[in-house]
């Protein structure tokens, strides 16, 4: 601790501690390169630091907003909530948890899909919402992204998934394992119309996510630093009893691997998509 | 083989102790004890009847666990013939926690697949403890292809603490084959029978379970999370892990109630290890059912079929839409 955090009084040190990537304050620091930035200057730039490129999580319909074109946007599976089916309770119920991240998101679970265009192709985009449970696949998330399958099949529309999730959730036990196959069987259904369906991994994208549709898209992109991978760091340090490699299980780390087609800076997101959308249905550029 | 007891059987153990010495003292003695040793023996077995008839999902998990419990291996030897064992993913090696091959079900060819783990220290660590990595699960999609291409039936056998999480298991791509799988294993034109034996281990366990039937014997459980790691997680102590596996419900009997499971496999009394065989047997039977089930569904509706069973699985509410 340095000295200048020994001096501030402890009040001030807890509220350093808690802030959230997008404060409500003024200012914020990016945890990259340190730099203090104006909060206007960081949400205008897409949470991504304007010194350094340190891409920021985005809140679900704010990466939706800068992705689609603003007319003729259309949210499937809003009418879908959660529910307790297991009665689940740990040091809280289930129920309790829910409401606290609906308090904390503005969401009622962890994923938004929307229909609308990206540079006027027609599109499906369903997205992870992190703050809500950490992104945790539930039978909301399950069912929201095949109505979001559906929706793309009927009506012929390429689907884009982009994923920000610590795994599956605990609270629905075996449900939310079963999520995995159900969204990953869904999507042989756009493989069966040649409909493209593109993931692109965000920080993070952990455990039951990673290992279900994560790599199966035809083309998975990922943007920079965000930490991928089946097992949590912690735990695979704990396991195998080694200190893991600089920069282990991050894109750059996994595009080396070969485990991804690309990195993809979050504001060349639309450009790139609309992209390799044109290029996979053979239409031409927009 | 020696029954080793579980903490739980602690009262059943010292009562079979009891009985084991009678009987020694019997060999050299002039006085018969048998009357004795034949009322002991009826009481041990009332009482393993009633420490079984009331076990808790923690005390399942530890049956579940048990070392003596039979693995793939021994099913396969006590439910099919002909076995051939088949080894390697054909890019980077064969993973001992996944076995695999062509046998014979009731004469009938077919395609086996199993989590195994080892029964002493070398063999454990050989199939490292019956946590594959990705190569273990490219085998076993290698596998299933093979049987779908000559039209047989595919049986999994799922054992497993979870996928190995390592650094290299990382590095190779652990979440890309799992999520494989998952994927072929949703367009996979022959029938697919998945028996959870023992331990159900989240994605691990997952990735070669999603069968157009699938069964657990009874003492067997299926998690997303082991009960040790989600206590730790949540009550911040791996101490709590009976209160996490009351909780995520992964026992056999909790999973059929929610319609996750199709069938529960009857163990013997006082679990599978005590009489493997008739264990074996009664697997059979339910496999026998789950095949006579399924072989003369055309390769589209099973696939149509499984493709409906797996959208069915979340619980949910639905409001007017806003």
């Amino acid at each position: 601790m340095s000295w200048l955090q020994k001096l501030l009084p402890p009040k001030i040190k807890r509220a350093e501690g808690t802030r959230k990537s997008v404060p409500e304050g003024l200012w914020s620091k990016c945890p990259s390169c340190e730099a203090v930035l104006y909060a206007t200057d960081l949400a205008q730039n897409l949470n991504v630091c304007p010194k350094c490129g340190h891409h920021h999580r985005l809140k679900a319909r704010e990466r939706l907003d800068f992705l689609l074109d603003p007319e003729g946007r259309d949210e499937i599976g809003a009418e879908v909530v959660p529910m307790d089916a297991l009665k689940f309770k740990d040091s809280r119920r289930y129920p309790e948890r829910l409401a606290a991240a609906n308090e904390e998101s503005g969401e009622t679970d962890a994923m938004v899909v929307m229909q609308g265009a990206i540079k006027t192709l027609p599109v499906v985009v369903a997205c992870f919402e992190f703050d809500f449970m950490a992104g945790s696949m539930g039978s909301v998330v399950g069912e929201r992204f095949v109505r979001g399958v559906n929706a793309a099949v009927e009506h012929q529309l390429p689907f884009i998934c982009f994923t920000a999730s610590g795994g599956a959730r605990m609270q629905e036990g075996l449900l939310s394992l079963m999520q995995m196959s159900k969204t990953t069987a869904a999507t042989t259904r756009l493989a069966r119309h040649k409909l493209p369906f593109i993931t692109v991994l965000t920080d993070p994208t952990m455990g039951g996510v990673s290992a279900s549709f994560a790599f199966v898209g035809d083309v998975v992109m990922a943007e920079p630093g965000a930490l991928i991978g089946f097992a949590g760091p912690r735990v695979i340090e704990q396991t195998v009893r080694e200190t893991l490699p600089e920069g282990f299980q991050r894109s750059e780390f996994l595009l080396e691997k070969g485990a991804i087609d690309m990195i993809v800076d979050r504001r060349e997101m639309r450009d790139r998509l609309a992209s390799v959308l044109t290029l996979l249905l053979r239409l031409p550029a927009v | 083989m020696k029954t080793t007891f579980l903490e739980f059987e602690q009262p059943i153990a010292e009562l079979e102790g009891k009985i084991e010495q009678l009987r020694f003292v019997q060999d050299d003695s002039a006085v018969d004890i048998s009357d004795e040793i034949g009322r002991l023996e009826s009481k041990s077995v009332a009482l393993l009847k009633e420490v079984y008839s009331k076990l808790t999902p923690w005390q399942i998990a530890t049956v579940a666990r048990h070392p003596q419990r039979p693995y793939t291996f021994d099913y396969i030897e006590n439910i099919f013939t002909d076995f051939v064992e088949l080894h390697g993913d054909r890019a980077y090696a064969d993973d001992l926690a996944i076995v695999g091959g062509l046998a014979r079900f009731n004469g009938q060819s077919c395609m086996v697949i199993g989590h195994q783990k080892g029964r002493d220290t070398k063999e454990k660590i050989q199939r490292n403890f019956g946590m594959p990595r990705p190569e273990g699960y490219r085998k076993a999609l290698r596998l299933m292809r093979l049987a779908e291409k000559y039209g047989v039936p595919i049986f999994t056998f799922i054992d497993t603490p979870g996928a190995y999480p390592g650094i290299g298991a990382e590095e190779r791509g652990q979440s890309e084959a799992i999520g494989r799988n998952l994927y072929e294993m949703a367009e996979i034109k022959v029938p697919l029978i998945s028996t959870i034996i023992g331990e159900g281990g989240s994605g691990g366990a997952l990735a070669i379970a999603a069968g157009d039937i699938v069964m657990m014997m009874q003492y067997s459980t299926y998690s997303v999370i082991s009960p040790e790691g989600c206590a730790s997680i949540l009550w911040k102590s791996a101490e709590r892990a009976p209160d996490a596996a009351e909780t995520l419900g992964i026992t056999a009997s909790r999973l059929k109630t929610l319609g996750l499971v199709d069938r529960v496999v009857t163990e013997p009394l006082g679990g599978a290890h005590r009489e493997p065989r008739v264990a074996a047997q009664s697997l059979k039977k339910a496999l026998q059912d789950a095949l006579r089930q399924l072989q003369d569904l055309s390769a589209d509706e099973l696939v149509e079929r499984r493709y409906e069973r797996l959208m069915s699985f979340g619980k949910f509410k639905e409001i007017a839409a806003h």
